[in-house]
Protein backbone atom coordinates (compact mmCIF):
# COMPACT_ATOMS: atom_id res chain seq x y z
CA UNK A 1 0.00 0.00 0.00
CA UNK A 2 1.07 3.12 -0.96
CA UNK A 3 1.79 5.92 2.14
CA UNK A 4 0.78 8.65 0.02
CA UNK A 5 -2.62 7.51 -0.24
CA UNK A 6 -5.31 9.30 1.95
CA UNK A 7 -8.14 6.77 1.42
CA UNK A 8 -7.33 3.37 -0.19
CA UNK A 9 -10.52 0.94 -0.54
CA UNK A 10 -9.84 -2.46 -1.28
CA UNK A 11 -12.69 -4.79 -2.37
CA UNK A 12 -14.92 -3.42 0.05
CA UNK A 13 -18.23 -5.01 -0.09
CA UNK A 14 -21.46 -3.38 1.41
CA UNK A 15 -24.49 -5.37 2.08
CA UNK A 16 -27.84 -3.80 4.03
CA UNK A 17 -29.37 -5.83 6.55
CA UNK A 18 -32.08 -7.18 4.18
CA UNK A 19 -29.68 -8.36 1.83
CA UNK A 20 -29.41 -5.64 -0.31
CA UNK A 21 -25.96 -5.10 -2.12
CA UNK A 22 -24.99 -1.07 -1.83
CA UNK A 23 -21.43 -1.57 -3.08
CA UNK A 24 -19.43 -5.02 -4.59
CA UNK A 25 -15.66 -5.43 -4.65
CA UNK A 26 -15.13 -1.79 -4.95
CA UNK A 27 -11.40 -0.77 -5.48
CA UNK A 28 -9.55 2.60 -5.55
CA UNK A 29 -6.97 4.93 -4.04
CA UNK A 30 -7.05 8.55 -3.01
CA UNK A 31 -4.10 10.36 -2.31
CA UNK A 32 -3.09 12.95 -0.14
CA UNK A 33 -4.10 16.61 -1.20
CA UNK A 34 -6.45 14.79 -4.36
CA UNK A 35 -9.92 15.92 -5.02
CA UNK A 36 -12.19 13.71 -6.69
CA UNK A 37 -16.13 13.42 -7.63
CA UNK A 38 -18.49 10.61 -6.89
CA UNK A 39 -20.88 10.10 -9.02
CA UNK A 40 -23.85 7.41 -10.50
CA UNK A 41 -27.40 7.36 -10.50
CA UNK A 42 -29.84 7.15 -7.59
CA UNK A 43 -29.10 4.51 -5.43
CA UNK A 44 -25.82 3.76 -7.12
CA UNK A 45 -24.35 3.52 -3.58
CA UNK A 46 -22.41 7.15 -3.51
CA UNK A 47 -24.05 7.53 0.53
CA UNK A 48 -22.88 4.44 1.35
CA UNK A 49 -19.50 4.84 0.40
CA UNK A 50 -18.95 8.36 2.02
CA UNK A 51 -20.51 6.12 4.99
CA UNK A 52 -18.28 3.77 5.05
CA UNK A 53 -15.28 6.14 5.34
CA UNK A 54 -16.95 8.26 8.33
CA UNK A 55 -17.49 4.88 10.12
CA UNK A 56 -21.57 5.07 9.93
CA UNK A 57 -21.04 2.13 8.20
CA UNK A 58 -19.00 -0.90 8.07
CA UNK A 59 -18.02 -3.25 5.31
CA UNK A 60 -19.33 -6.72 4.72
CA UNK A 61 -15.88 -7.67 3.09
CA UNK A 62 -12.73 -6.09 2.05
CA UNK A 63 -10.62 -3.04 3.48
CA UNK A 64 -10.64 0.51 4.11
CA UNK A 65 -7.61 2.34 5.02
CA UNK A 66 -7.99 5.85 5.66
CA UNK A 67 -4.78 8.06 6.69
CA UNK A 68 -3.00 4.32 6.54
CA UNK A 69 -5.54 3.50 9.61
CA UNK A 70 -6.69 0.30 8.42
CA UNK A 71 -10.31 0.90 9.56
CA UNK A 72 -11.33 -2.94 10.36
CA UNK A 73 -11.93 -3.07 13.56
CA UNK A 74 -11.31 -0.19 14.67
CA UNK A 75 -12.53 0.35 18.22
CA UNK A 76 -16.25 1.91 18.87
CA UNK A 77 -15.00 4.57 21.76
CA UNK A 78 -12.44 5.71 19.30
CA UNK A 79 -14.31 6.29 16.46
CA UNK A 80 -15.85 10.32 17.65
CA UNK A 81 -11.81 11.13 17.52
CA UNK A 82 -11.48 9.71 14.50
CA UNK A 83 -14.01 11.84 12.97
CA UNK A 84 -12.57 14.93 14.05
CA UNK A 85 -10.29 14.63 11.34
CA UNK A 86 -12.67 14.36 8.85
CA UNK A 87 -15.01 17.52 7.80
CA UNK A 88 -18.48 16.29 6.29
CA UNK A 89 -20.83 18.36 4.46
CA UNK A 90 -24.19 16.08 4.46
CA UNK A 91 -27.14 16.89 2.99
CA UNK A 92 -29.64 16.10 5.87
CA UNK A 93 -28.54 16.30 9.51
CA UNK A 94 -27.15 19.99 8.56
CA UNK A 95 -27.07 22.83 11.11
CA UNK A 96 -28.87 23.48 14.44
CA UNK A 97 -30.96 26.13 14.18
CA UNK A 98 -31.64 26.69 17.50
CA UNK A 99 -28.06 28.60 18.07
CA UNK A 100 -26.24 30.84 15.66
CA UNK A 101 -24.14 30.73 12.78
CA UNK A 102 -21.20 30.87 15.21
CA UNK A 103 -22.18 28.98 17.15
CA UNK A 104 -23.07 26.02 14.48
CA UNK A 105 -19.32 26.14 13.04
CA UNK A 106 -17.84 26.67 16.87
CA UNK A 107 -19.58 22.88 17.67
CA UNK A 108 -16.38 20.75 16.59
CA UNK A 109 -14.21 23.20 17.99
CA UNK A 110 -16.24 22.89 21.72
CA UNK A 111 -16.50 19.30 21.11
CA UNK A 112 -12.78 18.87 21.26
CA UNK A 113 -11.89 21.44 23.83
CA UNK A 114 -10.08 24.32 21.97
CA UNK A 115 -9.90 27.37 23.79
CA UNK A 116 -12.91 29.94 23.50
CA UNK A 117 -10.36 32.70 22.72
CA UNK A 118 -8.75 30.16 19.83
CA UNK A 119 -12.50 28.88 18.97
CA UNK A 120 -13.48 32.54 18.46
CA UNK A 121 -10.53 33.23 15.84
CA UNK A 122 -10.92 30.06 13.88
CA UNK A 123 -14.44 30.45 13.70
CA UNK A 124 -14.34 33.83 11.85
CA UNK A 125 -11.52 32.62 10.12
CA UNK A 126 -13.63 29.82 8.55
CA UNK A 127 -16.71 32.02 8.05
CA UNK A 128 -14.27 34.34 6.23
CA UNK A 129 -13.61 31.60 3.96
CA UNK A 130 -16.81 31.31 2.73
CA UNK A 131 -18.09 34.97 2.76
CA UNK A 132 -19.96 34.69 6.02
CA UNK A 133 -17.64 36.78 8.41
CA UNK A 134 -20.69 39.21 8.48
CA UNK A 135 -23.67 36.50 9.15
CA UNK A 136 -21.70 34.94 12.65
CA UNK A 137 -24.86 36.28 14.65
CA UNK A 138 -27.42 35.19 12.42
CA UNK A 139 -29.61 32.23 13.01
CA UNK A 140 -29.30 30.01 10.03
CA UNK A 141 -33.11 30.06 9.35
CA UNK A 142 -33.15 33.48 8.52
CA UNK A 143 -30.28 32.78 5.37
CA UNK A 144 -30.57 31.42 1.98
CA UNK A 145 -30.14 28.22 1.26
CA UNK A 146 -26.79 28.64 -0.27
CA UNK A 147 -25.75 30.77 2.80
CA UNK A 148 -26.76 27.75 4.70
CA UNK A 149 -25.01 25.33 2.65
CA UNK A 150 -21.63 27.88 3.38
CA UNK A 151 -22.46 27.47 6.89
CA UNK A 152 -22.07 23.43 6.74
CA UNK A 153 -19.03 23.76 4.70
CA UNK A 154 -17.76 26.11 7.18
CA UNK A 155 -18.38 23.73 10.30
CA UNK A 156 -16.48 20.89 8.02
CA UNK A 157 -13.31 23.02 7.73
CA UNK A 158 -13.23 25.21 10.93
CA UNK A 159 -11.03 22.05 12.83
CA UNK A 160 -8.43 21.81 9.72
CA UNK A 161 -9.61 18.00 8.82
CA UNK A 162 -7.22 16.20 6.61
CA UNK A 163 -10.53 15.04 4.37
CA UNK A 164 -13.19 16.69 3.46
CA UNK A 165 -16.45 14.66 2.37
CA UNK A 166 -19.61 16.34 1.06
CA UNK A 167 -22.63 14.31 0.05
CA UNK A 168 -24.55 16.65 -2.81
CA UNK A 169 -23.92 20.06 -1.28
CA UNK A 170 -25.13 21.57 -4.18
CA UNK A 171 -28.44 19.37 -3.84
CA UNK A 172 -31.19 22.16 -4.88
CA UNK A 173 -28.48 25.15 -5.53
CA UNK A 174 -28.96 26.71 -8.53
CA UNK A 175 -26.07 26.42 -10.98
CA UNK A 176 -24.61 29.49 -10.22
CA UNK A 177 -24.16 28.94 -6.64
CA UNK A 178 -23.41 25.56 -7.12
CA UNK A 179 -20.28 26.62 -8.26
CA UNK A 180 -19.55 28.74 -5.75
CA UNK A 181 -19.87 25.82 -3.22
CA UNK A 182 -17.51 23.61 -5.57
CA UNK A 183 -15.17 26.61 -6.26
CA UNK A 184 -14.74 26.80 -2.28
CA UNK A 185 -14.26 22.90 -2.31
CA UNK A 186 -11.16 22.95 -4.37
CA UNK A 187 -10.06 25.92 -2.47
CA UNK A 188 -9.47 23.71 0.61
CA UNK A 189 -8.40 21.26 -1.86
CA UNK A 190 -5.41 23.41 -3.14
CA UNK A 191 -4.21 23.84 0.45
CA UNK A 192 -3.68 20.47 0.95
CA UNK A 193 -7.28 18.71 2.29
CA UNK A 194 -8.32 15.42 0.32
CA UNK A 195 -11.69 16.28 -1.09
CA UNK A 196 -14.27 13.81 -2.45
CA UNK A 197 -17.68 15.27 -3.04
CA UNK A 198 -20.59 12.91 -4.18
CA UNK A 199 -23.02 14.85 -6.88
CA UNK A 200 -25.29 14.57 -9.16
CA UNK A 201 -24.34 17.58 -11.41
CA UNK A 202 -22.53 15.90 -14.33
CA UNK A 203 -22.32 19.61 -16.50
CA UNK A 204 -20.38 20.51 -13.40
CA UNK A 205 -18.02 18.11 -12.47
CA UNK A 206 -16.87 17.96 -15.94
CA UNK A 207 -16.05 21.90 -15.60
CA UNK A 208 -14.26 21.37 -13.13
CA UNK A 209 -11.20 18.64 -14.36
CA UNK A 210 -10.90 16.36 -11.54
CA UNK A 211 -10.96 13.09 -11.05
CA UNK A 212 -14.28 10.95 -11.35
CA UNK A 213 -15.27 7.85 -9.29
CA UNK A 214 -18.25 6.69 -10.97
CA UNK A 215 -20.84 3.91 -9.25
CA UNK A 216 -23.15 2.20 -11.27
CA UNK A 217 -25.34 -0.14 -9.17
CA UNK A 218 -22.64 -0.75 -6.61
CA UNK A 219 -19.64 -1.30 -8.84
CA UNK A 220 -16.71 1.16 -9.42
CA UNK A 221 -16.65 2.02 -13.51
CA UNK A 222 -12.87 2.77 -14.37
CA UNK B 1 1.74 27.98 5.13
CA UNK B 2 -0.72 28.00 2.35
CA UNK B 3 -2.78 30.65 1.17
CA UNK B 4 -6.59 30.99 -0.51
CA UNK B 5 -7.76 33.74 -2.37
CA UNK B 6 -10.98 34.19 -0.67
CA UNK B 7 -14.82 34.66 -2.19
CA UNK B 8 -13.78 38.81 -1.74
CA UNK B 9 -10.26 38.33 -3.62
CA UNK B 10 -8.80 38.81 -0.10
CA UNK B 11 -5.85 36.33 0.97
CA UNK B 12 -7.40 34.04 3.98
CA UNK B 13 -4.46 31.99 5.10
CA UNK B 14 -5.43 28.43 5.53
CA UNK B 15 -2.51 26.88 7.63
CA UNK B 16 -1.43 23.66 6.15
CA UNK B 17 1.99 23.09 8.57
CA UNK B 18 -0.78 22.92 11.52
CA UNK B 19 -3.14 20.44 10.42
CA UNK B 20 -2.86 17.89 12.19
CA UNK B 21 -1.25 14.51 10.23
CA UNK B 22 -3.39 11.12 9.26
CA UNK B 23 -6.25 10.92 11.09
CA UNK B 24 -5.17 8.42 14.08
CA UNK B 25 -7.44 6.49 16.61
CA UNK B 26 -4.30 7.07 19.57
CA UNK B 27 -4.46 11.15 19.19
CA UNK B 28 -7.66 10.95 22.17
CA UNK B 29 -8.73 13.97 23.29
CA UNK B 30 -5.14 15.57 23.85
CA UNK B 31 -2.74 16.17 20.82
CA UNK B 32 -3.00 19.72 19.91
CA UNK B 33 -1.30 22.85 19.75
CA UNK B 34 -0.21 24.57 23.38
CA UNK B 35 -1.97 27.29 24.81
CA UNK B 36 -5.11 26.85 21.42
CA UNK B 37 -6.22 23.63 23.39
CA UNK B 38 -7.40 22.94 27.02
CA UNK B 39 -5.49 19.70 28.13
CA UNK B 40 -7.61 16.86 28.61
CA UNK B 41 -8.95 17.35 32.04
CA UNK B 42 -9.33 21.29 31.64
CA UNK B 43 -11.86 20.35 28.34
CA UNK B 44 -13.78 17.48 30.85
CA UNK B 45 -14.32 19.81 33.86
CA UNK B 46 -14.99 22.60 31.37
CA UNK B 47 -17.57 20.49 29.37
CA UNK B 48 -19.52 19.61 33.23
CA UNK B 49 -19.59 23.28 34.22
CA UNK B 50 -20.97 24.50 30.54
CA UNK B 51 -23.01 21.50 30.69
CA UNK B 52 -24.81 21.91 33.92
CA UNK B 53 -25.11 25.62 33.20
CA UNK B 54 -26.34 25.44 29.77
CA UNK B 55 -28.68 22.25 30.89
CA UNK B 56 -30.25 24.16 33.73
CA UNK B 57 -31.01 27.64 31.53
CA UNK B 58 -32.68 25.39 29.18
CA UNK B 59 -35.09 24.06 31.63
CA UNK B 60 -35.49 27.84 33.02
CA UNK B 61 -36.05 29.31 29.19
CA UNK B 62 -39.25 26.90 29.41
CA UNK B 63 -40.39 27.98 32.53
CA UNK B 64 -44.16 26.51 32.21
CA UNK B 65 -43.43 23.20 31.07
CA UNK B 66 -40.52 22.54 33.37
CA UNK B 67 -42.31 24.00 36.28
CA UNK B 68 -45.05 21.16 36.12
CA UNK B 69 -42.58 18.82 36.23
CA UNK B 70 -40.83 20.23 38.94
CA UNK B 71 -44.44 20.20 40.60
CA UNK B 72 -44.67 16.21 40.00
CA UNK B 73 -41.40 15.68 41.45
CA UNK B 74 -41.73 18.16 44.33
CA UNK B 75 -45.34 16.32 45.38
CA UNK B 76 -43.81 12.92 44.86
CA UNK B 77 -41.19 13.72 47.37
CA UNK B 78 -42.93 16.07 49.71
CA UNK B 79 -45.67 13.15 50.53
CA UNK B 80 -42.87 11.25 52.63
CA UNK B 81 -40.93 13.98 53.39
CA UNK B 82 -43.76 15.52 54.97
CA UNK B 83 -44.95 12.04 56.73
CA UNK B 84 -41.15 11.95 58.29
CA UNK B 85 -41.05 15.50 59.63
CA UNK B 86 -44.72 14.75 60.97
CA UNK B 87 -43.72 11.18 62.32
CA UNK B 88 -40.51 13.01 63.83
CA UNK B 89 -42.28 15.32 65.81
CA UNK B 90 -44.72 13.26 67.02
CA UNK B 91 -42.24 10.67 68.43
CA UNK B 92 -40.58 14.01 70.05
CA UNK B 93 -43.96 14.39 71.37
CA UNK B 94 -43.76 10.74 73.42
CA UNK B 95 -40.39 11.33 74.51
CA UNK B 96 -41.65 13.74 76.59
CA UNK B 97 -44.46 12.33 77.86
CA UNK B 98 -42.28 8.91 79.20
CA UNK B 99 -41.26 11.73 81.30
CA UNK B 100 -44.09 13.22 82.50
CA UNK B 101 -46.14 9.74 83.83
CA UNK B 102 -46.33 9.62 87.39
CA UNK B 103 -44.87 6.73 89.51
CA UNK B 104 -47.01 4.42 92.02
CA UNK B 105 -45.12 3.27 95.13
CA UNK B 106 -47.12 -0.07 96.44
CA UNK B 107 -45.74 -0.11 100.23
CA UNK B 108 -45.09 -3.41 101.74
CA UNK B 109 -48.75 -4.42 104.13
CA UNK B 110 -46.78 -4.51 107.14
CA UNK B 111 -45.87 -1.05 106.87
CA UNK B 112 -48.57 1.26 108.61
CA UNK B 113 -49.52 4.86 107.71
CA UNK B 114 -47.01 6.78 110.02
CA UNK B 115 -43.82 5.09 107.84
CA UNK B 116 -45.40 5.51 104.66
CA UNK B 117 -45.98 8.99 105.19
CA UNK B 118 -42.30 9.74 106.72
CA UNK B 119 -41.04 7.98 103.46
CA UNK B 120 -43.55 10.28 101.37
CA UNK B 121 -41.98 13.62 103.20
CA UNK B 122 -38.05 12.04 101.82
CA UNK B 123 -39.26 11.10 98.39
CA UNK B 124 -40.64 14.49 98.28
CA UNK B 125 -37.35 16.05 99.23
CA UNK B 126 -35.69 14.13 96.42
CA UNK B 127 -34.04 16.62 93.42
CA UNK B 128 -35.58 14.28 90.92
CA UNK B 129 -39.20 14.62 92.69
CA UNK B 130 -41.22 17.04 92.06
CA UNK B 131 -44.33 16.20 94.12
CA UNK B 132 -45.73 13.16 95.58
CA UNK B 133 -49.17 12.37 96.95
CA UNK B 134 -49.94 10.04 100.03
CA UNK B 135 -53.12 7.88 100.37
CA UNK B 136 -53.33 6.19 103.31
CA UNK B 137 -54.42 2.67 103.63
CA UNK B 138 -57.60 3.83 104.67
CA UNK B 139 -58.13 6.59 102.02
CA UNK B 140 -57.42 4.05 99.62
CA UNK B 141 -60.19 1.45 101.22
CA UNK B 142 -62.41 4.45 100.74
CA UNK B 143 -61.34 5.01 97.26
CA UNK B 144 -61.98 1.46 96.04
CA UNK B 145 -65.08 0.98 98.05
CA UNK B 146 -66.47 4.26 95.77
CA UNK B 147 -64.81 3.50 92.77
CA UNK B 148 -65.62 -0.26 92.12
CA UNK B 149 -68.24 -1.15 93.84
CA UNK B 150 -67.56 -3.87 96.12
CA UNK B 151 -67.86 -1.99 99.08
CA UNK B 152 -69.85 -4.73 100.41
CA UNK B 153 -68.07 -7.69 99.93
CA UNK B 154 -64.91 -5.07 101.53
CA UNK B 155 -67.07 -5.15 105.15
CA UNK B 156 -66.70 -8.49 105.60
CA UNK B 157 -62.93 -8.33 105.90
CA UNK B 158 -61.23 -8.73 109.00
CA UNK B 159 -58.55 -5.95 108.16
CA UNK B 160 -57.30 -3.63 105.36
CA UNK B 161 -56.35 -5.74 102.59
CA UNK B 162 -55.09 -2.20 100.41
CA UNK B 163 -51.28 -1.06 101.15
CA UNK B 164 -50.76 2.66 101.60
CA UNK B 165 -49.98 4.36 98.23
CA UNK B 166 -47.50 7.10 97.31
CA UNK B 167 -47.98 8.50 93.98
CA UNK B 168 -44.45 10.57 93.08
CA UNK B 169 -44.79 13.15 90.10
CA UNK B 170 -41.13 13.32 89.01
CA UNK B 171 -39.46 16.37 88.25
CA UNK B 172 -39.03 18.60 84.93
CA UNK B 173 -35.67 17.54 83.71
CA UNK B 174 -36.29 13.55 84.29
CA UNK B 175 -37.88 13.69 81.06
CA UNK B 176 -36.87 10.08 79.07
CA UNK B 177 -37.65 6.74 79.48
CA UNK B 178 -34.36 6.22 80.80
CA UNK B 179 -34.26 8.47 83.41
CA UNK B 180 -37.57 7.77 84.52
CA UNK B 181 -36.46 4.17 84.96
CA UNK B 182 -33.44 5.24 87.10
CA UNK B 183 -35.64 6.78 89.38
CA UNK B 184 -37.93 4.36 89.58
CA UNK B 185 -35.48 1.93 90.69
CA UNK B 186 -33.89 3.84 93.47
CA UNK B 187 -37.61 3.72 94.58
CA UNK B 188 -37.30 0.14 94.61
CA UNK B 189 -34.74 0.15 96.71
CA UNK B 190 -35.89 2.08 99.71
CA UNK B 191 -37.44 0.23 102.57
CA UNK B 192 -40.84 -0.85 102.87
CA UNK B 193 -41.28 -0.75 99.46
CA UNK B 194 -43.73 -3.32 98.06
CA UNK B 195 -43.79 -2.51 94.77
CA UNK B 196 -43.30 0.11 92.00
CA UNK B 197 -45.17 0.97 88.99
CA UNK B 198 -44.79 3.14 86.11
CA UNK B 199 -47.35 3.93 83.76
CA UNK B 200 -45.62 3.71 80.94
CA UNK B 201 -47.83 0.75 79.32
CA UNK B 202 -49.87 3.32 76.22
CA UNK B 203 -46.78 5.11 75.66
CA UNK B 204 -45.10 1.69 74.41
CA UNK B 205 -47.73 0.93 72.89
CA UNK B 206 -48.07 3.97 71.01
CA UNK B 207 -44.03 3.78 70.64
CA UNK B 208 -44.76 0.46 69.12
CA UNK B 209 -47.27 2.03 66.82
CA UNK B 210 -44.82 4.55 65.46
CA UNK B 211 -42.37 1.67 64.85
CA UNK B 212 -44.71 0.69 62.10
CA UNK B 213 -45.72 4.08 60.66
CA UNK B 214 -41.84 4.52 60.53
CA UNK B 215 -41.61 1.62 58.18
CA UNK B 216 -44.88 2.89 56.01
CA UNK B 217 -42.99 5.99 55.40
CA UNK B 218 -40.02 4.24 54.69
CA UNK B 219 -41.72 2.12 52.24
CA UNK B 220 -44.10 4.89 50.92
CA UNK B 221 -40.47 6.92 50.27
CA UNK B 222 -38.84 3.77 48.56
CA UNK B 223 -42.07 3.62 45.70
CA UNK B 224 -42.34 7.69 45.58
CA UNK B 225 -38.52 7.69 44.55
CA UNK B 226 -38.91 4.97 42.08
CA UNK B 227 -41.80 7.12 40.72
CA UNK B 228 -39.35 10.19 40.99
CA UNK B 229 -36.73 8.50 38.61
CA UNK B 230 -39.41 7.12 36.14
CA UNK B 231 -40.93 10.98 36.10
CA UNK B 232 -37.49 12.04 35.32
CA UNK B 233 -36.43 9.50 33.09
CA UNK B 234 -39.43 10.17 31.12
CA UNK B 235 -39.05 13.51 30.52
CA UNK B 236 -35.51 13.07 29.55
CA UNK B 237 -36.21 11.07 27.04
CA UNK B 238 -38.77 13.35 25.69
CA UNK B 239 -36.06 15.91 25.75
CA UNK B 240 -33.54 13.44 23.92
CA UNK B 241 -35.99 12.65 21.21
CA UNK B 242 -36.63 16.70 20.77
CA UNK B 243 -32.95 17.29 20.77
CA UNK B 244 -32.01 14.01 17.87
CA UNK B 245 -31.02 16.19 15.09
CA UNK B 246 -28.68 17.63 17.32
CA UNK B 247 -27.30 14.61 18.67
CA UNK B 248 -26.58 13.28 15.28
CA UNK B 249 -24.52 16.45 14.24
CA UNK B 250 -22.56 16.74 17.19
CA UNK B 251 -21.64 12.65 17.18
CA UNK B 252 -20.77 13.44 13.46
CA UNK B 253 -18.24 16.28 14.23
CA UNK B 254 -16.62 13.79 16.74
CA UNK B 255 -18.73 14.04 19.99
CA UNK B 256 -18.43 10.98 22.44
CA UNK B 257 -21.39 9.59 24.16
CA UNK B 258 -20.06 10.95 27.17
CA UNK B 259 -20.02 14.19 25.83
CA UNK B 260 -23.57 13.66 24.19
CA UNK B 261 -24.76 12.08 27.65
CA UNK B 262 -23.58 14.79 29.80
CA UNK B 263 -26.46 17.76 29.45
CA UNK B 264 -29.19 15.40 29.61
CA UNK B 265 -27.50 13.63 32.71
CA UNK B 266 -27.00 17.54 34.20
CA UNK B 267 -30.77 18.10 33.36
CA UNK B 268 -31.93 14.97 35.13
CA UNK B 269 -30.33 16.47 38.33
CA UNK B 270 -31.52 19.94 38.33
CA UNK B 271 -35.00 18.35 37.66
CA UNK B 272 -34.49 16.00 41.15
CA UNK B 273 -32.48 19.00 42.50
CA UNK B 274 -35.26 21.59 42.37
CA UNK B 275 -37.68 19.64 42.38
CA UNK B 276 -36.49 18.25 45.82
CA UNK B 277 -35.99 21.98 46.88
CA UNK B 278 -39.96 22.61 45.84
CA UNK B 279 -40.71 19.87 48.13
CA UNK B 280 -39.38 21.51 50.95
CA UNK B 281 -41.27 24.64 50.26
CA UNK B 282 -44.77 22.45 50.13
CA UNK B 283 -43.62 20.78 53.42
CA UNK B 284 -43.06 23.88 55.15
CA UNK B 285 -45.96 25.47 54.06
CA UNK B 286 -48.39 22.36 55.29
CA UNK B 287 -46.34 22.57 58.83
CA UNK B 288 -47.50 26.60 58.68
CA UNK B 289 -50.42 25.72 57.85
CA UNK B 290 -51.13 23.02 60.75
CA UNK B 291 -48.79 24.83 63.21
CA UNK B 292 -51.45 26.74 65.18
CA UNK B 293 -54.08 23.80 65.83
CA UNK B 294 -51.36 21.52 66.71
CA UNK B 295 -49.71 23.58 69.18
CA UNK B 296 -53.41 24.58 70.64
CA UNK B 297 -53.98 20.94 71.05
CA UNK B 298 -50.42 20.24 72.57
CA UNK B 299 -50.69 22.72 75.57
CA UNK B 300 -53.52 21.07 76.01
CA UNK B 301 -51.54 18.16 76.87
CA UNK B 302 -48.14 19.49 77.17
CA UNK B 303 -46.93 22.97 76.96
CA UNK B 304 -43.08 21.94 75.27
CA UNK B 305 -44.28 20.51 72.66
CA UNK B 306 -43.05 22.52 69.97
CA UNK B 307 -43.48 21.76 65.92
CA UNK B 308 -40.45 21.59 63.87
CA UNK B 309 -39.67 21.34 60.04
CA UNK B 310 -36.40 20.16 58.42
CA UNK B 311 -33.32 21.21 59.21
CA UNK B 312 -30.70 22.98 56.99
CA UNK B 313 -28.15 20.03 56.70
CA UNK B 314 -31.42 17.30 56.18
CA UNK B 315 -33.19 19.73 53.64
CA UNK B 316 -29.66 20.07 51.84
CA UNK B 317 -28.98 16.02 51.66
CA UNK B 318 -32.51 15.78 50.48
CA UNK B 319 -32.07 17.85 47.71
CA UNK B 320 -28.62 16.05 47.15
CA UNK B 321 -30.97 13.08 47.49
CA UNK B 322 -33.19 14.48 44.89
CA UNK B 323 -30.09 15.30 42.53
CA UNK B 324 -29.40 11.67 42.66
CA UNK B 325 -33.04 10.63 41.86
CA UNK B 326 -32.81 12.49 38.76
CA UNK B 327 -29.23 11.35 37.43
CA UNK B 328 -30.37 8.08 38.24
CA UNK B 329 -33.86 8.40 35.96
CA UNK B 330 -31.73 9.73 33.05
CA UNK B 331 -28.94 7.81 32.73
CA UNK B 332 -31.85 4.76 32.63
CA UNK B 333 -33.76 7.32 29.91
CA UNK B 334 -29.40 8.03 28.08
CA UNK B 335 -29.26 3.80 28.15
CA UNK B 336 -31.82 3.67 26.52
CA UNK B 337 -32.19 6.08 23.90
CA UNK B 338 -29.21 8.01 23.75
CA UNK B 339 -26.40 5.63 22.93
CA UNK B 340 -28.45 4.00 19.62
CA UNK B 341 -28.84 7.46 18.41
CA UNK B 342 -26.26 7.44 15.34
CA UNK B 343 -25.82 9.23 12.32
CA UNK B 344 -27.37 7.41 9.29
N1 LIG C 1 -29.72 1.85 5.92
C1 LIG C 1 -30.04 1.19 4.80
N2 LIG C 1 -30.68 0.02 4.86
C2 LIG C 1 -30.99 -0.66 3.75
N3 LIG C 1 -30.70 -0.26 2.53
C3 LIG C 1 -30.07 0.92 2.38
C4 LIG C 1 -29.70 1.71 3.50
N4 LIG C 1 -29.09 2.82 3.07
C5 LIG C 1 -29.07 2.72 1.72
N5 LIG C 1 -29.64 1.59 1.32
C6 LIG C 1 -29.79 1.15 -0.07
O1 LIG C 1 -28.51 1.10 -0.64
C7 LIG C 1 -28.54 1.61 -1.96
C8 LIG C 1 -27.48 2.69 -2.09
O2 LIG C 1 -27.88 3.77 -1.29
P1 LIG C 1 -27.07 5.13 -1.27
O3 LIG C 1 -27.75 6.02 -0.31
O4 LIG C 1 -25.65 4.81 -1.03
O5 LIG C 1 -27.28 5.64 -2.75
P2 LIG C 1 -26.85 7.04 -3.39
O6 LIG C 1 -25.93 6.73 -4.52
O7 LIG C 1 -26.34 7.95 -2.34
O8 LIG C 1 -28.24 7.55 -3.92
P3 LIG C 1 -28.75 9.06 -4.02
O9 LIG C 1 -28.08 9.67 -5.19
O10 LIG C 1 -30.21 8.91 -4.24
O11 LIG C 1 -28.42 9.70 -2.72
C9 LIG C 1 -29.93 2.13 -2.20
O12 LIG C 1 -30.61 1.23 -3.04
C10 LIG C 1 -30.58 2.17 -0.87
O13 LIG C 1 -31.92 1.79 -0.97
MG1 LIG D 1 -27.02 9.70 -1.36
Amino acid sequence: MNSDNMIHFDRVNKRYPGGFEALADVSFQLQRAEMAFLTGHSGAGKSTLLKLIMLMERPNKGQIFVGGQNLERFPRRQIPYFRRHIGVVFQNHQLLFDRTVFDNVALPLEIAGVTPKEIGRRVRASLDKVGLLKKEKVKPITLSGGEQQRVGIARAVVNKPSVLLADEPTGNLDPELSEEIMQLFQQFNQVGVTVLVATHDLALVKQMRHRVLRLDHGQLIV
Amino acid sequence: MASVKDRNGREASYDNSQRRAAPNPDTGPKGASAGLQYSGLEAYFGHHRQSAGSSLLRLLRSPFSSLLTWLVIAVALALPMGLTVMLDNVSGLTENLEGSSKITIYMKLTEDDQNALQLSQQIAQRQDVDSVEFISRHEALEEFKELSGWGDVLAYLDNNPLPSVIVVQPAEHVDSAGKVAGLTEKLESLSGVDNVQVDLQWVQRLNALFAVLKRVVIALAALFGVAVILIIGNTIRLAIENRRDEIIVVKLVGGTDPYVRRPFLYTGFWYGFIGAALAWCLVNISLLWIANPVNQLAALYYSRFNLHGLSFADTFLLMLFGGFLGIAGAWIAVKRHLDDIEPQ
